[in-house]
């Protein structure tokens, strides 16, 4: 066997309230493709916040080549050639791609405080070279694409003759091409005998690029394999702790024929290109397509929350001028955003602040307080019938699970009388066992008559989940299916139907 | 452009990027310009002239305590803080200053230090107060703002300080305003080619050396300078200690340019020198600004109070339309961003 270039063993960490890793063990060996898998939640980011210097462990050995080490911040694991790459990326937008792999180790020239930037540029443009990359040094970050941008992070990453690189979530923005690349350089690192981590949540992804798979659950390993030797389901399986059947998919019901949302003729500039659709009660829409083919743009645009050129929306049969987001609460629209984080929920606050903050205005009393006994118990009963898994209603939202948060926000909007719900990537970031629950979340709400519109990267959801399924191009819808008619490659047809000689 | 194989070009976004930093550079000196034929007219209209040299100079006299003020707190906006102390800082460095020079009976030069050093010491204080107590940048120069105010009034017992008449101070930073002469009969005076040679200096420290790269870095993703091992909590403080020796100086030159300290000045000064660098395009999220920038936005500040003074506008107007200014400038940033985001 060869020798090992990392052996964590016994590592166990808490944070306060949190038993983040219990007794872990790892390795890794030189010229090896690691995949380290597991729910959300299961440590997998803490452990190799360990191995890099970001967090210290409680306890436990960290061996690196063979002796023993301490890594009390990331520039002691630099020193060492540990390199690790953070699933938010983290570059400095305003400064150039050079800038941004040299910051902290600049070439000096030679009075000691002042910068040597053709040096700088010189050297990214030798590291560019050896990785096969084309990325000129001197450009801003933030003009580069987001692909772009991952690929200066390696970039930097591996500038510092890195023996081990950790990635965590590379591929979660990129898009299959991009992540083909992605592949290449992972491949040639690993023919250098870089020793590499891949965390990720795409199961098909690591029987592509990893040579041995260890998956975590709660804050424990739970077994290393080699990635031949493992299948999809046997995964999946360990990382859920129960076996779980490949899900048949819903058989769509017959759809009621009143028409509760209708979209005629959107258009905003070159991103809405005269988009019309329609919802009906109990139905669910998929919106399929390529990242950047305007699905979030029109869903932004129906809710009122980007302003358009032109265009009708009618609820119910009836023309309504939507302005902003309060004229679609008020006409009975909710939009439930990509990014949780950011536009769907109040981190900081609690669970039942977060589901009424919506319709705050109903649990006023005439002066203007809010009655509390009211909005515990309009809170109380979103918690029961989602089943939404927290401690109590005065839990922070920061603390609860992706999946978890997510219907919370689902609770929001049932709470302020939506009746048209539009999903954005419902299912991003959200681990295996929860997505299976809002997807059942999903099919209740469409039962119940609520009118869906999702969209989804994910084909295989598109397909399971829809009614009918629209696909967008550049803006513009290029097809609808029936749920009977639609296939991946069907989609990915039309998704791919580009304006013929624009 | 060049991209990697196979990846996607973001069209046109770069393109944009560049046209708009082009734009903003223009939009401040074109301003400027718009400024001054605005006074010109008005001049004519009420039978008089703006563009005389005699107005060249006292704008740029008037322009110089605060350009230099404006020059530290750029670097602070840069990393994403604010400095509002800057104004009372001035105000200590030039008390200090005084005692020096009259009642120490030290040489000229060491007084000169000895202001210098008092604004290092007071960037100091907020720099150890942002970057090691964690308080937050507006809070913390908040209060060093009343402490440097209440300690100038301590120290001189509420009184001015005047300099004796020849002890060679004022007439050496200030010259007379016609001391160096560039052509003929026309001259600079010497208060403001400090201010660009300290501009010039400002713009050396932000653009090419390391000091100025960690500032744009921690104004840019501060986290991401931390993970990449920068030292984070030092190089913020150094910045905060840059923008107190840049006050310290501008006390020395208020002193030289008034004769005296003034203990009760230099509070508000710290708006305009704010105004300054966000007019010059510094934006206030941090991660861009120019030194150019500032001294530009320095000067459509003071050709605007200058010129407000030169046809007759109250002297209470003219502090209102230096807080719209301010305003104006904030909300010129916001869209600027908006359009980038």
């Amino acid at each position: 066997m060869a020798d090992l270039l990392v052996e964590m063993t016994g590592i166990s960490k808490s944070f306060p309230g949190v038993h983040a890793l219990d007794d872990c063990r790892f390795e890794l060996l030189p010229g090896e493709v690691h995949a380290l898998v597991g729910e959300n939640g299961a440590g997998k980011s803490t452990l190799m916040k360990i191995l890099g210097g970001v967090y210290k462990r409680d306890a436990g050995f960290v061996r690196f080549k063979g002796s023993d080490v301490e890594i009390p911040n990331t520039a002691a694991a630099q020193h060492l050639g540990i390199s690790m790459i953070h699933q938010e990326l983290n570059l400095m937008p305003h400064l150039t791609v050079a800038q941004n792999i040299f910051i902290g180790r600049e070439p000096r020239g030679r009075v000691p405080f002042v910068l040597d930037d053709r040096a700088l540029n010189d050297s990214a443009a030798a590291l560019f070279e050896k990785l096969r990359l084309h990325l000129d040094p001197r450009k801003r970050v933030s003009a580069l694409s987001v692909a772009q941008q991952q690929m200066v992070e390696i970039a930097k990453a591996l500038s510092f003759n890195a023996s081990i690189l950790i990635m965590d979530e590379p591929t979660a923005a990129l898009t299959d091409k991009e992540i083909d690349e992605l592949f290449r350089i992972t491949r040639q690192l690993r023919g250098e005998g870089v020793g590499i981590v891949h965390i990720s949540h795409r199961l098909q992804e690591l029987k592509q690029i990893s040579d041995r798979v260890t998956v975590m659950r709660d804050g424990r390993v739970i077994h290393t394999l080699p990635t031949p030797d493992a299948t999809i389901e046997q995964i999946i399986s360990m990382m859920v702790g129960r076996t779980i059947f490949e899900a048949t998919p819903e058989v769509p019901e017959t759809t009621n024929p009143d028409v509760v949302l209708e979209v005629r003729n959107l258009k905003r500039g070159r991103v809405i290109r005269d988009v019309s659709f329609s919802v009906h009660r109990g139905e669910i829409v998929g919106i399929a397509g390529l990242v950047g083919a305007g699905r979030t743009e029109v869903a932004r645009a129906v809710f009122g929350a980007d302003p358009v050129d032109s265009g009708e929306i009618f609820v119910h049969g009836k023309r309504v001028r939507i302005q902003s987001p309060t004229d679609a609460v008020r006409n009975g629209i909710g939009y439930l955003s990509e990014d949780r984080k950011r536009y769907g929920l109040a981190l900081g606050l609690n669970v039942e602040t977060n589901i009424v903050l919506a319709s705050l205005r109903r649990f006023l009393s005439p002066f203007g307080v809010v009655r509390t006994v009211l909005t515990r118990a309009a809170a109380d009963s979103q918690v029961k019938s989602l089943a939404i898994k927290t401690p109590s209603l005065s839990q922070k939202v920061r603390n609860l699970s992706g999946g978890t948060q997510q219907k919370v926000v689902v609770g929001k909007w049932l709470t302020a009388d939506t009746e048209i719900l539009i999903f954005d990537e419902p299912t991003r970031g959200i681990d295996v066992g929860a997505k299976s629950e809002i997807y059942h979340l999903l099919n209740e709400l469409a039962h119940e008559g609520k009118a869906i519109v999702m969209i989804s990267s994910d084909l295989p959801e598109i397909l399971r989940m829809s009614h009918r399924i629209l696909v967008m191009c550049e803006g513009r819808v290029t097809g609808e299916l029936t749920a009977e008619e639609a296939t991946q490659e069907k989609i990915m047809t039309f998704a791919t139907q580009r304006e013929a000689a624009a | 452009m060049s991209t990697a194989p196979g990846l996607p070009i973001q069209a046109g976004r770069s393109g944009a990027v560049i046209r708009a930093d082009f734009f903003q550079r223009f939009l401040a000196f074109g301003a400027l310009i718009v400024l001054i034929l605005f006074f010109q007219v008005w001049c004519v209209l009420i039978g008089t002239n703006f563009l005389t040299f005699e107005n060249f100079v006292n704008i740029l006299v008037a322009t110089a305590v605060v350009g230099v003020l404006a020059l530290g707190e750029t670097f602070v906006v840069v990393t994403g803080g604010i400095d509002l102390s800057v104004g009372t800082v001035m105000t200590i460095s030039m008390v200090m200053t005084a005692v020096a020079i009259t009642s120490q009976h030290l040489p000229v030069p060491v007084g000169i230090l000895i202001g210098v050093l008092t604004g290092g010491l007071m960037g100091l204080a907020n720099g150890v107060l942002i970057a090691r107590f964690r308080i937050a940048p507006f809070i913390a120069t908040l209060g060093i703002l009343n402490v440097a105010r209440g300690l100038s009034l301590v120290i001189t017992q509420t009184r001015p300080i005047y300099f004796a008449g020849d002890n060679g101070f004022q007439t050496g930073v200030m010259g007379n305003l016609f001391g160096v002469k560039l052509s003929g009969e026309f001259g600079i005076p010497i208060i403001a080619i400090i201010m660009f040679a300290a501009a010039l200096f400002a713009a050396f420290l932000l653009g090419k050396t390391v000091l100025g790269r960690y500032t744009f870095a921690l104004g840019s993703n501060e986290e991401a300078a931390r993970l990449s091992g920068v030292n984070v909590a030092n190089w913020k403080m150094l910045v905060y200690v840059v923008c107190g020796l840049f006050a310290g100086l501008a006390g020395v030159l208020s002193a030289a340019r008034l004769g005296s300290a003034q203990p009760a000045t230099g509070f508000g000064y710290e708006l305009s020198a704010i105004s300054a660098v966000v007019i010059g395009g510094t934006s206030l999220s941090g991660g861009e600004g120019t030194i150019l920038g500032t001294i530009i936005g320095a000067f459509i500040v003071y050709v605007l109070t200058y010129g407000l003074q030169f046809v007759n506008v109250a002297q209470e107007w003219q502090i209102v339309v230096t807080g719209g200014v301010l305003i104006a400038a904030v909300y010129i940033d916001n869209l600027r961003r908006r359009q980038r985001a």
